[in-house]
C-alpha cells in the first residue's frame, strides 16, 4: 500500500514531532510511506478568509505533488476536509487528478479505523494518563469522524476514541460538552481574537473539571491554540496530537 | 462598531459571558432532549427541508393563490417591494383609521424593517406586547435574539428597567412581581388600542390563512380586541398546504425552546365579524367587522432567491436553534451582529441587505458547523458563511491590508522554494528574535504564548533521514 504523507505547512514547521510521529506510526503499521518534498499548503488559510481564488497555485502544487498514490493520510481534520472540498485542476486531465485525489485523501484517524481496520495497537503510556480528547469540528462534522450531538439519527463511533482506548494505561474522560468548538477557526484566532481565546479557555475549563493531564486531537491547530492559552495559564496539563499517543515510542 | 469589536466590549466582562453563554446552552441542550424524544426527527427535518425546496421553487404560484384565497377570506393584500414601502403600508392603514396607538406582536420583519422609529417620528405610539421584546423597547435596545429578545438581561437588568420606566421598587427581581407589574402594564394597552399587529410564521397558501405562534398568547390578546388586524410577513413564510403545518409547529418549539409545542399557535382565517345586534335590527354588535390586511414584504428577497447559492436561505422558521447553538454567538451577544437578525442565518441574510455594512458577518464564525447541524430546514448556514466571505473579498470589501497579505501569504505557499525558505526565517526570528512575535501588536500573543520553534521542519528531518538510509 502505496501512502502518500501531507505534512500541513505549519505542522512541517512548527510541530515536526507531530509529522514524525504520523510517519512512524504508518511504517509501523506496514504502509508503505513516501513524503512528496515539494509539498507546501492545501490553501484553507486564503480559502476561510475569502481568498479561495487566491489558492490556484497551492492546487496546482498540490496536484503535483499527491497524484498517483493509493492513499493520502494527513494528520489534520481540517485540511483533509479542505482538499475533499475545494481542490480543483486546472483543464480536464488536472481535474481529474483533483477528483481522484479527493476519493483518496484521509484523515489520520479515519485511514487508521477505515482503511487499515486496525483492532489493537502494541502501545503502553508509562504512566497512567487521564486524556482527554477535543473533538476539532472539520474533522467530526465535516468528515464524519465522531457522532455528532446535535443529530438524532444513528452514527458511527468516534474514530479518535475507539484508537485511544487501544492504548494500555490511556484513560478517556467524558467531557461535559463533548462537541464544543475550541475557538480556533482559522484567520478567526486573530480576527476575533476576544471570543477565540474564550471559547478556548471555557474549553479548556472543561477538560480541566475532568482532571485531564493530557490533551488531545486530530487537528494540531485546535491544540496550538489550547496549548498556547494553557502556557499562558502556567498550567501543567500537557497537548499532544493524537498521533503522538498512538505510536509507540522508539526506545 | 464592526462584529469583533463589538465582541471585544462583550467580553470585557467575563462573569457575565459565561452567564450569557450558559444560560443559551440550557436552551441549546433543551433542544436536544426534545429532539431525542422524537424518533422519527431526522425525518421530520428532511421534510420540511423538503416542502421549503418546493416553495423556493414555486414561490410565484404559492404567493399568488394565498392572494385569491386571502382575498376571497375578505383579507386586503398588499404588496411591498422594501422596507419603506412596507412601513408607509402599515402607516396608512393607521391614518385611514384615524388611530395614533397601535400594539405589536413580535415580528422580526418590523425589526427588519425599522417599524417602530419610523412610525415614533410620525407621532403614533407604539407597544410591543411580547414581555422580551417590551424590556429591550422600554430599554431603547433592538432585541438581541430572534426568539428571546431579552435573553442578553439579567433579572436585574430588568427589575432597573421597569423601575424606571413602570415604577416598581428600586433593585426588585421577584420574576414573579416583575412580570405582574408587565401584565397590568400591557393588560392596560390591549384594552385601549384599536390597531394591532402580528407576524406571520406560516402562511398557507391553499386556505389563504396564516398562523401565529407566541408563548404568551399576547398575539391573540391585541388582536382579539381590536378593530384592525395588521399582519406582516416577509414573502418566504408561505407553504403550500394545512396539513404541511403538522411538520413545522412539531420541528419549531422543540428547535427554538425545547418545548413540544409552541403555547398559543393562533389560526387567523378572515376578519371577525362583529356580533349582537345593529342598530337596523340585524344580528352584530353595532361595530363594523374587523378589518384584517396582509403587508406581503419582499426587501431583498427575491434577490437572495436569485442567488443560486444563497437562496436557501430563505427556508428559514426563525427558530434560533443555530444561535442558541453557535459558540460564537454565545460569547459576543446579538448586539454584535449589529443587523435585526443575528446569529448564523442572521450573518448569510444580512450580506444580502447591504454587503458592505455587513461584510464582517460571515467572519465572525469558526465555520465550525452545528448551525447547520441544528437547523430544522437543513440549510448549509456554515457552507454559506464560506461561500459569502469569498463573494464579498472578490466584490472588493475586505480591508486592504488583508487582502495584501492574503496575496503574499498565496505567493509564499505555492512556491515550494520560497515556501521552505520563509519557514526557515519564520522560525528563526521566533527561536532568536521572539519579541518580534511576542508583542501585544500580535493578536494571537495577547492572550495565548507562541509556538516554540523547533530546530528544524519535518521536511529538513525527512530529508536527512532519505538521505542517511541511502547511504
Ligand atoms: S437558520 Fe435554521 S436553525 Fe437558524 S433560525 Fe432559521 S430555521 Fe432555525
Amino acid at each position: 500500500m502505496n501512502v502518500g504523507l501531507f505534512i500541513p505547512c505549519y505542522v512541517d514547521q512548527f510541530y515536526p514531532q507531530v509529522a514524525r510521529a504520523t510517519l512512524q506510526l504508518l511504517e509501523s503499521l506496514g504502509c508503505t510511506v513516501a513524503y512528496p518534498l515539494d509539498q507546501t499548503c492545501c490553501g484553507q488559510p486564503m480559502a476561510n478568509a475569502g481568498y479561495a481564488h487566491l489558492t490556484d497555485g497551492c492546487n496546482q502544487n498540490f496536484i503535483r505533488n499527491f497524484s498517483g498514490f493509493d492513499y493520502i493520510v494527513a494528520p489534520s481534520g481540517s485540511c483533509t476536509l479542505h482538499i475533499k472540498h475545494h481542490l480543483h485542476g486546472k483543464g480536464d486531465t488536472d481535474e481529474r487528478a483533483a477528483q481522484q485525489i479527493q476519493s483518496r485523501i484521509y484523515e489520520l484517524t479515519e485511514f487508521l479505523t477505515d482503511v487499515l481496520r486496525v483492532e489493537s495497537l502494541p502501545t503502553r503510556l508509562p504512566q497512567r494518563t487521564v486524556v482527554g480528547l477535543h473533538q476539532s469540528c472539520h474533522g467530526q462534522r465535516g468528515l464524519n469522524l465522531a457522532p455528532m450531538s446535535e443529530l438524532m439519527r444513528e452514527q458511527g463511533i468516534s474514530k479518535p476514541a475507539y484508537l485511544l482506548r487501544l492504548v494500555e494505561g490511556l484513560e478517556l474522560v467524558d467531557l461535559d460538552r463533548r462537541d464544543e468548538c475550541c475557538g480556533f477557526g482559522g484567520t478567526f484566532c486573530v480576527t476575533e481574537e476576544a471570543i477565540s481565546v474564550k471559547m478556548g479557555k471555557d474549553r479548556l475549563a472543561d477538560h480541566q473539571r475532568h482532571g485531564v493531564e493530557v490533551i488531545t486531537g486530530v487537528d494540531v491547530s485546535c491544540l496550538m491554540h489550547l496549548q498556547g492559552i494553557l502556557r499562558r495559564q502556567k498550567s501543567s496539563v500537557q497537548v499532544k496530537h493524537i498521533a503522538e499517543l498512538l505510536v509507540k515510542s522508539e526506545k | 462598531m464592526n462584529h469583533a469589536e463589538a465582541a471585544v466590549a462583550f467580553n470585557r466582562d467575563e462573569n457575565r459571558v459565561d452567564w450569557h453563554d450558559e444560560t443559551l446552552w440550557f436552551v441549546r441542550s433543551k433542544r436536544d432532549r426534545a429532539a431525542q424524544t422524537l424518533p422519527e426527527w431526522e425525518q421530520l427535518r428532511e421534510a420540511a427541508s423538503q416542502i421549503k425546496n418546493h416553495v423556493l421553487s414555486n414561490m410565484h404560484d404559492l404567493l399568488t393563490q394565498f392572494e385569491q384565497n386571502a382575498l376571497a377570506n375578505g383579507i386586503t393584500v398588499h404588496w411591498a417591494a422594501d422596507a419603506a414601502e412596507h412601513n408607509a403600508i402599515v402607516h396608512k392603514i393607521l391614518v385611514d383609521n384615524g388611530v395614533n396607538r397601535m400594539v405589536k406582536s413580535k415580528s422580526m420583519l418590523t425589526e427588519e424593517c425599522h417599524l417602530n422609529p419610523y412610525l415614533t417620528e410620525r407621532g403614533i405610539e407604539v407597544i410591543d406586547s411580547d414581555l422580551g421584546e417590551r424590556i429591550v423597547q422600554m430599554r431603547n435596545e433592538p432585541p438581541s435574539h430572534i426568539v428571546m429578545p431579552a435573553i442578553h438581561l439579567k433579572r436585574a437588568d430588568v427589575g432597573d428597567t421597569f423601575h424606571k420606566h413602570l415604577g416598581t421598587e428600586a433593585g426588585a427581581t421577584d420574576p414573579q412581581y416583575l412580570t405582574e407589574a408587565a401584565r397590568q402594564h400591557l393588560r392596560d394597552t390591549f384594552l385601549t388600542r384599536r390597531v394591532a399587529l402580528t407576524g406571520v410564521n406560516f402562511a398557507i397558501a391553499e386556505t389563504g390563512g396564516f398562523v401565529v405562534c407566541t408563548n404568551e398568547g399576547n398575539a391573540d390578546m391585541g388582536v382579539h380586541l381590536a378593530d384592525v388586524h395588521i399582519a406582516c410577513m416577509g414573502f418566504e413564510k408561505i407553504i403550500p398546504r394545512a396539513e404541511h403545518l403538522s411538520v413545522f409547529l412539531r420541528l419549531l418549539a422543540r428547535s427554538a425552546t425545547g418545548q413540544p409545542i409552541t403555547t398559543f399557535s393562533s389560526h387567523f382565517h378572515k376578519p371577525r365579524r362583529g356580533y349582537g345586534r345593529r342598530g337596523d335590527g340585524r344580528r352584530g354588535d353595532g361595530r363594523p367587522g374587523q378589518q384584517m390586511h396582509i403587508v406581503i414584504v419582499d426587501n431583498g428577497r427575491s434577490r437572495q432567491l436569485g442567488r443560486p447559492e444563497f437562496r436557501n436561505s430563505l427556508k428559514c422558521i426563525r427558530c434560533a436553534a443555530c444561535l442558541n447553538t453557535c459558540p460564537v454567538y454565545r460569547r459576543s451577544g446579538g448586539h454584535s451582529y449589529h443587523s435585526a437578525i443575528a446569529g448564523p442565518i442572521g450573518s448569510i441574510l444580512a450580506p444580502n441587505i447591504d454587503m458592505k455594512q455587513n461584510a464582517d458577518l460571515p467572519f465572525a464564525s469558526t465555520l465550525c458547523g452545528s448551525c447547520s447541524n441544528v437547523c430544522p430546514v437543513k440549510i448549509d448556514i456554515h457552507e454559506q458563511l464560506y461561500k459569502w466571505r469569498q463573494v464579498l473579498m472578490q466584490e472588493g470589501y475586505g480591508p486592504t491590508a488583508k487582502t495584501v497579505s492574503m496575496r503574499a501569504m498565496a505567493g509564499v505557499l505555492e512556491s515550494p522554494r520560497l515556501y521552505r525558505l520563509a519557514g526557515k526565517v519564520g522560525r528563526g526570528v521566533l527561536r532568536f528574535a521572539p519579541v518580534l512575535a511576542e508583542n501585544n501588536l500580535n493578536p494571537w500573543y495577547q492572550h495565548r504564548d507562541m509556538p516554540e520553534a523547533p530546530g528544524e521542519s519535518f521536511r529538513e528531518w525527512y530529508v536527512k533521514r532519505v538521505m542517511s538510509d541511502e547511504r
